[in-house]
């Protein structure tokens, strides 16, 4: 029975026209979102870690610093990378809720709905709606 | 102090009550296992658990997968002995996982089905690029099993009181075999329950002994440096440098393995397989965030046990006992919560290993099964079952492998093959990851000059490297055979970037294309989830 109804959503996939999604304002929007905020934020991540290493290992003295007690700059900035890293996660997926998911979900939709069909394919796109509906 | 040199030159606590514990957790974990291999009929139930756990469930997995033997006694007995440095690989253990949620994760799940290869050959030519991949896993999957399997032998010299060579290689063979049988009936519905369990008594474990340790010092964490530096009779186990600031070259060598810390996470074939286990891309998300939650308290437990295990037992008792640095944490348990702590802790240990091992297993297993045989020499066409029959086989092979290459390997370096199995994914994997899913113009030979460049290159420089010949800590042993001519001991400085290089060189220098359309298809799915594989129903 999965398999039916799997086989019917894989024929409506076959006949998806992705180069023309991809061309869709609303994809390039999607991809836009994602690259503009992934990437910097990544980059910026990676660049505080490369300073941190290159600190433990060239800047001894600074490192040493004792802060309080005998906790010293190295743990505050090893805490710190821990704490960045819980921050950027939580930013990223608070981030990818509210502007991410909403697009690709819609797009997903339209696409199912048969809405991207190559030419030629229109008809049947109805009978695949359906059959996504029961299943 | 004599109870510290009991503790030390016999072994700690009661070898009958840790085989005890570990037999109870053995006999749990296998119920569980039967429990859920019921539903193994399919490829995709074998491989990917059906898809069917949730994002709570597989990060727990992924920390119980990731959380390996290296991370517990190695980054433990790492602070203890030599300070502060210990602490920077809990950091790029961590930080990598930024890596794999922004960039792998959700597309990943999105366009590939049980492997990594899956996403790699989506747009490029099947044969070569599946071929390349295959080989790339399974040599990522070798290292790190044999780094484990290593890990187990040096375990129960300290734990069992087991100091012979024949005892230890009987151990290292029950380990091996009750992990062919994890694999063999649970598939990866099996592993994933094994996994969840250990990531919750392991960072459970390290929890209550965190507290406690901090508890000692009134929960002073200052105080507890204090004593640890008098115990060690040394101030600078506080800052960094006491291992890797040593000379210009070792310096170099720590931003080297930083960056292949940082960068191998998210090519680790058995971290990536790990996101087809759920049923969406939202769920894959969830799964990663769990993870660094996990993940990351778990390393700040690190910091307090290692220093505890300073403070307590003291570096110089740690470094003569036998397993030396791997025997820090377990030597902590028995200081604070006598035999009956140690015995847990140490079956944690050991479910730890066994957990890790199960999971590269089935990894290495899928990656024969799914790549090799059913899509390159069967081209696609495998008979119902067929595929999954090969794979129950290829984890009898890999199980003997590892068996065999755990004996060899007794006594080596675990941190080293650890750190060699990061270095090789981040140089054989991660360009062409990146690149297929975010360069349009990306080839087919640009694919196969990374993989097989960075493959070849992280490979050969560690073996003219200094961890192999030239001292008698290395490999070899002797000081006699010396063909170290590269001095790093991590490959990552030189490899990661040449394989980035040599992809984009390869791809330059292309002159055919790759299909626009499977490009379209490709970029367009992984960020909708259009025709992402689903949950299968039962």
């Amino acid at each position: 029975m999965g398999n039916d109804a799997l086989s019917a959503e894989q024929a409506t996939l076959e006949r998806v026209d992705y180069p023309a999604v991809q061309a869709s304002p609303e994809f390039q929007k999607l991809r836009r979102s994602h690259r503009s905020f992934v990437f910097p934020v990544l980059g910026a991540c990676l660049v505080w870690y490369l300073a941190y290493v290159l600190l433990a290992v060239y800047a001894h003295d600074f490192m040493s610093t004792r802060v309080f007690g005998s906790v010293n700059v190295a743990m505050i900035l090893g805490l710190a990378q821990v704490v960045t890293t819980f921050a950027v996660t939580m930013w990223y997926v608070s981030f990818a809720n509210r502007k991410l998911d909403p697009v690709a979900e819609n797009l997903r939709e339209e696409i199912e709905r048969g809405e991207f069909e190559k030419a030629g394919a229109a008809g049947t796109a109805a009978v695949d709606g359906a059959e996504e509906t029961t299943r | 102090m004599t109870l510290h040199f009991e503790a030390a030159t016999t072994s700690p606590g009661e070898p009958w009550l840790n085989i005890a514990i570990f037999g109870a957790f053995v006999a749990i974990t296998m119920v569980i296992v039967f429990r859920a291999s019921r539903n193994n009929k399919t490829a995709a139930d074998y491989y990917a658990a059906g898809r069917s756990f949730t994002g709570g469930q597989n990060g727990s997995a992924i920390a119980g997968d990731y959380l390996s033997a290296a991370s517990f006694l190695g980054i433990v007995g790492a602070i203890a002995i030599t300070g502060y440095d210990g602490f920077l690989y809990s950091i790029g253990f961590l930080v990598a996982w930024l890596v794999a949620l922004l960039l792998v994760a959700e597309l990943l799940r999105n366009t590939g089905r049980y492997t990594m290869a899956d996403v790699l050959s989506f747009r490029l030519k099947q044969r070569p690029v599946r071929i390349a991949a295959a080989i790339t896993t399974l040599v990522v999957c070798f290292f790190y099993l044999l780094a484990q399997m290593a890990g187990a032998g040096g375990l129960v010299s300290l734990l069992l009181g087991v100091s012979d060579l024949l005892g230890q290689s009987l151990v290292i063979t029950v380990v091996g075999a009750l992990m062919i049988l994890y694999v063999l009936i649970g598939g990866m519905k099996g592993t994933t329950w094994v996994q969840i369990i250990k990531a919750v008594l392991l960072i459970a474990g390290a929890g209550v002994m965190t507290v406690w340790v901090l508890a000692m010092y009134g929960f002073n964490f200052s105080s507890l440096l204090d004593s640890a530096v008098e115990v060690a009779g040394n101030p600078a186990i506080l800052d960094p440098g006491l291992k890797y600031g040593v000379s210009d070259i070792s310096k170099i060598d720590f931003v080297s393995l930083g960056l292949a810390l940082v960068l191998g996470t998210a090519a680790l074939p058995h971290v990536l397989m790990r996101f087809y286990t759920v049923p969406t891309a939202k769920e894959a998300r969830k799964s990663v965030v769990w993870a660094i939650w996990l993940i990351g308290i778990f390393y700040v437990f690190t910091l307090v046990l290692g220093y505890g295990a300073a403070a307590l037992v003291g570096p110089e008792v740690i470094a003569a006992a036998p397993g030396a640095a791997n025997s820090a944490a377990p030597l902590l348990a028995f200081e604070l919560g006598g035999p009956l702590l140690l015995g847990l802790i140490s079956a944690i240990a050991f479910a730890t290993i066994l957990a890790v091992v199960a999971g590269l297993t089935i990894t290495a297993a899928a990656s024969f099964a799914h790549d090799i045989y059913a899509s390159v020499i069967k081209k696609g066409k495998t008979e119902p079952g067929a595929e999954v029959k090969v794979a129950r086989r290829t984890v009898l092979v890999i199980g003997v492998v590892a068996i065999l290459g755990g004996i060899g390997a007794n006594g080596q370096n675990v941190a080293f093959l650890v750190a060699l199995a990061f270095a090789i994914a981040a140089s054989a994997n991660l360009p062409t990851i990146v690149y297929s899913l975010f360069w349009k113009r990306f080839t087919t030979k640009g694919a196969i000059w990374s993989m097989y460049g960075g493959l070849i290159s992280a490979i050969v420089l560690i073996i003219f490297s200094p961890v192999v010949s030239g001292s008698v800590t290395s490999m070899l042993k002797t000081e006699e055979i010396d063909f170290a001519i590269f001095p790093l001991s991590n490959p990552g400085i030189v490899s990661i970037p040449l394989a980035f290089f040599l992809g984009w060189l390869g791809t330059v220098l292309d002159k055919g294309k790759e299909d626009p359309l499977k490009q379209s298809e490709m970029e367009v799915r992984s960020l909708t989830g259009v025709g992402a594989e689903k949950a299968t129903q039962h």
